[in-house]
């Protein structure tokens, strides 16, 4: 019986994206309250695309997030795409998958070097190491800004892109800029490795903490879900099951909880889990050989029930994204790239779509009106998928680490470090809505 | 010299303009450090400081009354405040929501009434404390950014342009996206960006503000007449990212 008294404030968590606490009050090894907290300001997207023309409505909603905007503007497209009956080229169709290798690429490399690998090294922040290591900083700098291009070349942006629009791209990269693209890749493999080995390395700081979950992700039959394909569960004995994007209300049942501004979820147990690491137990088969080779190097099979080794996952997920890239810029390359015609709406309705960002499964659905003018819209973010789950890691961890012996000050690590695994993208996750549709003028 | 002490703070935006600073790569990040030291940016380091500092740059709209008091904590202890991006310096893209007023029941339906919703209309971080200087942009021109700061730590005043995206096209030969049988909110649009949109093929929607005098009767009447917008499309157009700019929101 341990006597521990620990009163754990975490107001604003760093080295995350957006705002939440954590709230954690434990009287004589009895834990009284353990609580994560989403007090984000709202800013009510799905109510600001009433009324929008559906040229531009990827360009507000990828205003939902700075980090995953390629990804918001991707399934923001699909959505009006299926709702308009649009139908892109196999250009298109390949430029976008690179658009999003690239952003799946930049934000975990931000995620496991800059947001991650400080708690593992024990230090604030990355920035006190460039005096000491010097070459790794230096290195994390030079993979972010190759995302960077990446993305930018494909996208216009990485932040909030321009280019990638209802119908297809309104420009394209020349196939002399795709050449020098691979060939910088190419010149980041010692880099992959170096970053794999240095994530090898502090792989003995990751915390050893289990708790089998469901895992949601995109899953394809073309390749490792990321860009589309319909939504899948694995549960914690391996069973499988699947829906079609359009469906995906049932998978995501939302409810509102009074310690969050962002909506939480629930589909066969109680929560579930979105991320690198739920890409990592449903479509592991698919994966790039190199990722595979990373995975065996960091001691990852399917099914991963340790939710701190989602970082572990999104390293894997670097190199599947750089060979991926490699190999998608060389099937653009063999057909040639040329600036297309957009493609045209064929009518309007209703329509959801799908992808992959960073942090999980993302959902965009809208409804337009005859004149092309968005009726409503319903984005359900992964972050908000997860908060359910991260507290339910908390139910489990705190009185775990109580039993331990923990000390107030591990166990605040310990669970911020737990926060911080997921990649959370807070300001994302609050504008989802139980939206009603309005029926269109028919 | 000592190092000019500069921290980021965020409020009701996407943080997207503090990612943007972490895409100079190694070179320009690393001699950045040089000049300057970052106290405090949550999105990114743990570090955080109650002392008192040179350079502020707040992003992220002005939303509810609970958030005035951190505010005004930073700006007593900020030598200068910087607008960082357009929710902080225009209330940006947030606005769009001040001209409705079922924006929480469409979002929330039943529960719009819990307290911890509470929003109110997206505002400029200026309607609370003093900004110095505003960087705009949705995101931020972070070589513009660059500038500022630089200008800052020696001593120099930032010139923030106020001169329309045309002259940006102009400049780097990009075909008017009128005559590509589009539209665009260049001519009363806040250049400084470089133009990036209409350059890859989209209009200029004004994300970085509207230029000083911005004549907005005449852009909605090019609008009509160019482009064939509907009187009440080309005034929703034209407020994209400016719902807080203009004679009639003031």
């Amino acid at each position: 019986m341990t006597t521990t008294d620990a009163k754990i404030r975490v107001r604003h968590l760093t080295r995350v994206e957006g705002h939440g606490s954590i709230v954690v009050d434990v009287t004589k090894g009895k834990v009284e309250k353990c609580e994560w907290r989403v007090p984000e300001a709202p800013r009510f997207f799905e109510a600001m695309v009433r009324g929008r023309h559906y040229s531009e409505v990827a360009r507000i909603t990828s205003r939902i997030c700075g980090i995953c905007s390629i990804g918001h503007t991707l399934a923001s497209l699909q959505a009006t795409e299926a709702a308009l009956d649009i139908r892109i080229s196999p250009q298109t169709d390949l430029l976008r998958r690179l658009l999003k290798h690239a952003e799946n690429f930049d934000s975990h490399v931000l995620h496991v070097y800059f947001l991650a690998a400080p708690d593992l090294l024990g230090v604030p922040s990355v920035l006190p190491l460039a005096a000491t290591h010097g070459a790794v900083v230096a290195r994390a700098l030079r993979l972010k800004r190759l995302g960077h291009e990446w993305g930018s070349l494909i996208g216009g942006r990485t932040t909030h892109p321009t280019s990638a629009v209802p119908g297809g791209f309104t420009s394209v990269p020349a196939e002399g800029e795709l050449l020098e693209l691979r060939g910088k890749l190419l010149a980041a493999v010692p880099d992959l490795e170096a970053t794999l080995a240095t994530v090898v390395a502090l792989a003995g700081n990751i915390p050893s903490f289990e708790r089998p979950t469901e895992y949601i992700a995109l899953h394809s039959d073309k390749e490792y879900g990321l860009y589309d394909g319909v939504i899948e569960s694995v549960l914690p004995d391996g069973k499988t099951e699947q829906w079609p994007v359009s469906d995906y209300r049932k998978v995501t049942n939302e409810y509102m909880v009074p310690t969050s501004t962002a909506k939480y979820t629930r589909n066969k147990l109680a929560s579930y889990a979105a991320g690198a690491l739920s890409r990592f137990n449903n479509n592991f088969d698919q994966l790039h050989p190199e990722a595979k080779a990373a995975a065996k190097a960091l001691g990852m099979k399917p099914v991963c029930v340790n939710p701190y080794l989602n970082t572990a996952a999104q390293t894997v997920e670097i190199v599947h994204s750089a060979y991926e890239g490699i190999r998608l810029i060389d099937e653009l390359l063999s057909a040639g790239v040329r600036l297309e015609k957009l493609a045209a709406p064929e009518r309007f309705g209703r329509g959801a779509g799908a992808v992959e960002v960073p942090r999980g499964i993302l959902f965009h659905e809208y409804e337009y009106g005859k004149d092309g003018m968005c009726l409503s819209g319903n984005c359900i973010i992964p972050t908000n998928q997860n908060h359910a789950n991260i507290q339910a890691d908390f139910d489990k961890l705190v009185p775990e680490l109580v039993a331990k012996g923990k000390t107030e000050k591990e166990m605040e690590l310990a669970l911020e470090m737990l926060v911080r695994s997921y990649d959370p993208c807070i300001s994302c996750s609050t504008h989802y809505l139980d939206v009603r549709f309005k029926c269109a003028t028919s | 010299m000592a190092k000019a002490r500069i921290a980021f703070f965020d409020f009701a935006s996407c943080e997207g303009c503090q990612i943007e600073m972490t895409n100079f790569g190694d070179a320009a990040f690393l001699e950045l450090l040089n000049h300057v030291e970052i106290v405090e940016f949550r999105e990114a380091l743990s570090e955080k400081t109650t002392e008192p500092i040179d350079v502020a740059l707040i992003e992220g709209s002005f939303t509810r009354e609970a958030d005035r008091a951190r505010l005004e904590e930073i700006r007593r202890r900020a030598r200068v405040v910087i607008a960082y991006g357009q929710c902080a310096a225009t209330g940006g893209i947030n606005a769009l929501k001040n001209h409705q007023t079922d924006y929480k029941e469409a979002v929330y339906g039943q529960d719009a009434g819990m307290p911890h919703l509470d929003s109110d209309k997206a505002l400029p971080i200026s309607v609370v404390i003093k900004v110095d200087y505003n960087a705009f942009g949705c995101p931020i021109n972070k070589y513009e950014v660059l500038q500022l700061l630089s200008h800052l730590v020696h001593g120099k005043e930032p010139v923030i342009p106020s001169y329309p995206v045309c002259v940006d096209c102009k400049r780097r030969e990009t075909v008017c996206r009128y005559h590509e049988e589009d539209h665009c909110l260049g001519p009363v649009a806040r250049a400084g960006c470089g133009a990036p949109c209409p350059a890859s093929g989209v209009p200029c929607e004004a994300c970085r503000g509207l230029v000083d005098d911005a004549n907005l009767a005449s852009i909605e009447k090019v609008l009509v007449e160019r482009a064939g917008f509907s009187a009440s499309r080309a005034a929703a157009k034209r407020m994209l990212w400016t719902a807080n700019q203009g004679s009639e929101s003031k």
